[in-house]
């Protein structure tokens, strides 16, 4: 029994689960046990979004110190707006907004990447200045967008079988895949080597630039994908729908267990740190707290994981 | 060294860049709307880059030392309702306030310190907590900016106008301050080699604190400058400063690691910066576009200099 303790404690998206449960029991202890199936109903539904873009930043991240993709928000806010217009809620064209939402994702990596390489810039100010020109571009493409996104794409968004949303359920699938990925297959154990020292990942025959490239690639590709069934989930693309992601993906990287110095990476965790991020703002309202206290306390617990993880010491 | 030789030198080309874009941009400007070619003209366009700057410089100062605070835009627009709030009405609890703030940058500094943490993380979370003070204080906008504050930024001078006399104030004290004198080195050999300045008997600690809290200072005075011109608050008045600061850094020749900056240089990116919205309006573009170009001058920029260092060898 110690033993197993022993072991789990030294997982550190372990304390993840811990938290989302304590925040659970805390929540319906103080509604008296009501609500406390539909809580995790709803945390599932949220989660599924903030775990698909979470991993792709997490594989950024665990590529190595100073990289980060800032420009996720911005993608889901274009892919959305595309994907939404293009369909104009037509079940006959999901195939089409599909494709073209994936093509935004696709597009976006393949610029932050260029601007990366051979502009020589340095991850976090290139992905942040391709933000800039996606957010304008999803700004002035979908002015004034108000399109209903079509009904099968609204269906397999918010389905539930038994309380369970189908959504959560791909997404749990998906995440399962993509642990595989990190842990199992020579892509994986690449990002890993280059986060944890690009020179010997190098010398031991990896092609660094190609696994950042898949990377940066993967990651804008998810980002487009969460916009797509974000807007299917509320019922059309908004331009500022994907602004709340950019804490979020970062902030379930960090909860989640991955280290910020890269090269050691955590799927598990993201599941864990996404519901538990969800269930916090549920408490938080349950509570009755302000706006202003909801905005404090989610900063806060941010910064005290993170204190509490501790920055690992660059392994140069 | 002939003079075309003189100007070829890649490290001219570097340090003449920004400025370069600044002449560009305004010529362009001065081309397309000669009206705005005027002491009302410059007065109207670059009003707002007086907080634009402070704000810079406050991102500056945080990147000297190889951090970066996604956090500046949110503790602007929080010392911007503070001002409007608790200094307009009982101006000793607004100092304490405002100085509160500064103490509370300086403290994350040390925090990142001591546990060795990336600054993304620990500011992106922070802005959040600086947004939530912002929106108890001021929960709807309002509030109304303090006279004296409003009397110093509507000040009119003679021949030039207001906001390029106080850019070039604010360049100049940092420039002095930061770049000659023998703290300002060793504030700025902390980004470049941390261990060779720790052995040398510095605390980085220590470092680290100074530097924060310079930001911290300078967002609180950034935020002040804004409510003087706009004469009320929103929590969310500054949200893009954050995005302005680091492209104002950047194009002002800043690098991202290494201590590599330039007071001056961000001044004069801050300007550049503020002048894209007004050009923009002169080509008749959606404001829609605004960010976008934002974005695409600071790509160029890089672009530039990247061609520059490769002939740096």
């Amino acid at each position: 029994m110690t033993a197993l303790a022993r072991t789990l404690g030294r997982q550190r998206w372990i304390w993840a689960y811990l938290g989302m449960v304590a925040v659970w029991l805390a929540t319906v202890t103080f509604t008296g046990g009501k609500g406390g199936g539909e809580i995790i109903t709803a945390a599932l539904s949220f989660a599924a979004f903030t775990v698909i873009v979470g991993i792709g930043q997490m594989f950024v991240i665990t590529t190595g110190p100073g990289n980060v993709d800032l420009s996720i928000p911005a993608t889901i806010s274009l892919s959305g707006a595309v994907a939404m217009k293009l369909m104009g809620g037509d079940n006959a064209m999901l195939l089409v907004g599909i494709a073209a939402s994936l093509g935004c994702g696709f597009a976006v990596g393949l610029f932050n990447y260029m601007l990366i390489r051979i502009l020589r810039i340095p991850p976090i100010i290139a992905t942040l200045s391709s933000s800039f020109l996606i957010l304008s571009t999803a700004i002035s493409y979908g002015r004034g967008l108000k399109i209903k996104p079509p009904s099968m794409l609204a269906d397999f968004t918010t389905t539930q079988v038994f309380g369970f949303p189908v959504l959560a359920f791909f997404v749990i699938l998906f995440a399962a895949i993509m642990a595989l990925i990190l842990n199992r297959t020579v892509y994986g154990r690449a990002v890993s080597a280059v986060g944890q020292n690009p020179r010997a990942a190098w010398l031991a025959g990896v092609d660094v630039e190609r696994i950042r490239f898949r990377t940066y690639l993967q990651s804008a590709v998810l980002a487009a994908v969460c916009g797509f069934l974000l807007a299917g989930f509320s019922g059309g693309a908004s331009l500022n729908m994907g602004e709340e992601y950019l804490l979020a993906s970062i902030a379930v990287v960090v909860i989640g267990g991955t280290s910020v110095a890269g090269g050691q990476g955590n799927v598990a965790g993201i599941i864990g740190a996404a519901i538990f991020m969800f269930l916090l703002v549920t408490m938080l309202n349950t509570f009755g707290a302000s706006a202003g206290v909801r905005l404090i306390m989610t900063g806060l617990i941010i910064v005290a994981v993170i204190t509490i993880a501790g920055g690992d010491k660059p392994q140069r | 060294m002939t003079i075309m030789e003189r100007i070829t030198n890649p490290r001219f080309l570097r340090s003449a860049l920004p400025l370069a874009s600044f002449a560009v941009l305004l010529s362009l400007i001065f081309y397309v709307q000669p009206r705005a070619m005027s002491y009302f003209g410059l007065n109207l366009m670059l009003q707002y880059a007086v907080p634009i700057a402070l704000a810079t410089i406050a991102q500056m100062f945080i990147l000297t030392v190889n951090d970066l605070d996604l956090s500046i835009g949110a503790f602007v627009g929080l010392t911007a309702s503070i001002g409007a709030t608790l200094l307009a009405d009982n101006p000793v609890v607004g100092v304490c306030a405002l100085a509160a703030c500064v103490a509370a940058y300086g403290a994350i500094g040390a925090l990142i310190h001591w546990r060795n943490l990336p600054s993304i993380v620990v500011t992106l979370g922070m802005s959040f907590v600086w947004l939530g003070i912002a929106v108890i204080i001021l929960p709807t906008p309002g509030g109304t900016s303090p006279a004296w504050i409003k009397a110093i930024m509507g000040l009119k001078v003679p021949y030039i106008p207001f906001p390029i006399i106080a850019a070039a104030v604010i360049a100049i004290v940092v420039q002095v301050l930061l770049m000659h004198t023998s703290y300002g080195a060793t504030l700025r050999g902390a980004g470049g080699n941390p261990r060779a300045i720790e052995r040398a008997g510095w605390s980085l600690l220590k470092i680290k604190i100074v530097m924060y809290s310079a930001a911290g200072f300078f967002g609180v005075l950034s935020g002040l400058s804004l409510i003087g011109l706009t004469s009320a608050a929103d929590a969310h008045i500054a949200d893009r400063y954050t995005l302005y600061s680091i492209a104002g850094v950047i194009l002002g020749g800043g690098e991202f690691v290494g201590g590599r900056v330039s007071p001056v240089g961000a001044v004069i990116g801050a300007l550049t910066l503020t002048l894209t919205g007004s050009f923009l309006i002169f080509l008749k573009i959606s404001p829609d576009w605004q960010i976008g170009a934002q974005g695409a001058i600071l790509i160029v920029v890089l672009a530039l200099r990247a061609l520059i260092k490769r002939r740096e060898g």
